[in-house]
């Protein structure tokens, strides 16, 4: 899932930076999601390199809440172990009325002189969140506080 | 953007929606702006101030100041009063950044002897206090020790050698809020925050030298009185927050909030950014709890950098802070809900105030100010662009019809996505040397994002919140060197 993966910055949030990324199923619009909050991190996100992996299991109520929680893992993660991360692969299901992803994340720690900043993102909010089915594909919406 | 329609004038600079604007408002919405400002605020601040409005508890009215723009649930620059007892306590009401603030420091200096180690001073600024992503603070601690700082706040931070009780005088609430738990904060907060005492952050946040020129100067006496006494003087403005560690006890709590909601407390989301619980319920008072422990890190992190800033000063000049004259003007939150007492006689009663994006503007006489200010009125810091400079104001009497607030910066009107596809952050750190001044950033993005028309115009801010009623302008300070994440 490391190749290019669609997304864009979009108008929204005033103060904020507003995405949708996109994919053919769920798990690739998450995907696509986390690269765009490593986008929105450091200025090259294709030089950061696979050197560690993290397993995480999360469970929402719903796919927008489930999406929330991704995004603020993956921050959690830049902030308490320095690690730049994107996914490698991605399960989601669905069962008794709560959304579960599993995920395989990689990526390396933060490298001073080797990363270039582009954004510190506090928090993915819960403005316009949505992680949907469109037409034939996926389609996931985030506003990053930055 | 343009005001809707219904609104209606109520007094200068003051605009006020009726409880009939949206369906279940208890108060009106009242906004303070100069007709420019009304009609440059987004259309999502007057709905976003008429979803506060339904809240339970809401006293008075939804308040929208000068600054107001889109926020979370809560538009930035609102301001809500709830009764303690019926009403609701939001963390969309608070911001994300629990006690995001500004900081004013006065120099004996005066800007000729300053100029020619502006860059030094600035390069050495940028690099004992750290911004952006990716670097740690000085001070190490272990979680015994963070959670003390929560407890205490800037206290702790001058019990540890980094300030003087001077430094607490002169900061909000002597740089604590009573109420924190430690216990009530989760384990991933700490790990974000750990490392973070002594950065300043990134987005909107910097570290200004600025100017005060003689044309600046609003309020001689009042002036006098903060301090802002020498001729051509130097000072160092900041502005910042609780870091991730703040962000996590907001995201922590809008979850448990939203999950409460609908069935334990029966109150329907209306936007999940506007989650809130009842202040007299656990999960209430456990937020609070938590968010006064986030306020206090915030105010411990702005008195380590304060110490930084001592020290960068003492090194480049080659005398103590104290020949220096380095002395802290104030210390103002804007992003908080505190406890505070408003009304009087028999009137006076106990109100929950949240402000976000707001400043506590505390008038002449009040209490809880020191005796420094006693006479003056609280210092209010306004924070610019890094183009167009700052302003300090005072507290006034006629404050008390917004629970004594005001505006807190000159409020965004472009998206960064925008700003970023009208200028690249290196051509506007060249325009603004050309222009005296000198910009380190860690991120050329993010200065492009915080170019000056994105913002709105801060001096008719400052002089709508003046005409209004809300503050009284002492100085404009301009700035001549910035360090932003």
């Amino acid at each position: 899932m490391s190749g290019a993966v669609p997304f864009e910055f979009v108008e929204g949030a005033t103060s904020d930076l507003s995405f949708v990324a996109r994919g053919e199923s769920c798990e690739a619009a998450l995907a696509a999601a986390a690269e765009a909050l490593l986008a929105a991190t450091v200025e090259d996100p294709a030089g950061v390199e696979p050197r560690e992996v993290r397993r995480v299991t999360l469970v929402a109520p719903d796919l927008d809440l489930l999406l929330l929680r991704f995004l603020n893992e993956l921050v959690y993660l830049r902030d308490a172990e320095r690690l730049l991360l994107r996914a490698r692969s991605l399960r989601v299901t669905q069962d008794g009325g709560q959304a579960r992803l599993e995920a395989e994340l990689v990526g390396e720690p933060w490298r001073a002189g080797h990363h270039v900043a582009a954004g510190e993102v506090k928090a993915a909010t819960a403005h316009g969140l949505a992680l949907q089915r469109v037409g034939a594909g996926w389609e996931a919406r985030a506003t990053l506080d930055v | 953007m343009s005001a809707p329609p219904g609104v209606c004038r109520t007094g200068p600079d003051c605009w006020e929606l009726g409880t009939d604007f949206r369906p279940g408002m208890r108060v009106p919405v009242r906004v303070y702006a100069s007709e420019k400002l009304l009609t440059e605020m987004d259309d999502q601040v007057f709905e976003q101030a008429a979803h506060v409005a339904t809240l339970p508890g809401i006293v008075e009215a939804s308040f929208c100041m000068p600054d107001a723009h889109w926020g979370y649930g809560f538009p930035i620059g609102g301001v809500a009063a709830m009764d303690p007892r019926s009403g609701v306590i939001s963390p969309g009401g608070i911001g994300f950044d629990i006690n995001c603030g500004m900081r004013l420091v006065r120099t004996g200096l005066a800007w000729p002897e300053v100029r020619s180690r502006l860059r030094e001073l600035v390069d050495a600024l940028a690099e004992r206090v750290p911004s952006g992503v990716g670097r740690d603070g000085f001070v190490r601690l272990d979680p015994d020790a963070f959670r003390e700082v929560l407890r205490l706040g800037a206290g702790w931070a001058v019990a540890e050698g980094y300030g003087t009780a001077d430094d607490l005088r002169r900061t909000e609430g002597q740089g604590c809020l009573p109420g924190a738990d430690p216990e009530c904060v989760s384990e991933r907060a700490i790990q974000r925050g750990i490392r973070q005492l002594g950065t300043l952050g990134s987005g909107n946040h910097y570290l200004e030298i600025q100017v005060l020129r003689a044309e600046g100067v609003f309020d001689p006496a009042l002036a006098r009185a903060f301090g802002l006494d020498v001729p051509e003087q130097v000072v160092v403005m900041f502005h910042c927050g609780s870091r991730g560690f703040g962000h996590q006890v907001a995201s922590d709590y809008l979850e448990s909030f939203l999950a409460a909601m609908p069935g334990k407390f029966g109150l329907p989301v209306i936007d999940r950014e506007l989650a809130c619980a009842p202040f007299d319920s656990q999960e209430g008072r456990d937020y609070y709890a938590a968010m006064c422990c986030a306020a206090n890190m915030s105010f411990a992190n702005r008195q380590v950098i304060l110490h930084r800033i001592r020290e960068v000063f003492a090194d480049v000049f080659g005398r103590s802070p104290e020949e220096l004259g380095i002395r802290q003007v104030y210390d103002v939150a804007h992003n908080t809900a505190k406890l505070e007492r408003h009304g009087t006689g028999r009137a006076a009663r106990e109100l929950l105030v949240h402000r976000k994006g707001a400043t506590r503007a505390f008038p002449p006489g009040h209490p809880e100010l020191p005796a420094e200010y006693r006479e003056t009125g609280q210092p209010v810091i306004i924070g610019g662009s890094m183009e167009t400079g700052s302003y300090v104001l005072a507290g006034r009497e006629s404050g008390a019809k917004a629970f004594f607030s005001t505006a807190h910066g000159s409020g965004r009107t472009m998206s960064r996505t925008k700003a970023r596809k009208l200028v690249r952050g290196g051509e506007l750190i060249q325009r603004l040397a050309a222009r005296g001044i000198l910009v380190r950033a860690a991120s050329r993005r993010g200065v492009a994002e915080e170019a000056g028309f994105a913002y709105k115009d801060v001096d008719e801010v400052a002089a709508t919140t003046e005409a209004a009623g809300l503050s009284h302008r002492v100085a404009h300070l301009l700035p001549v060197g910035n360090v932003k994440g």
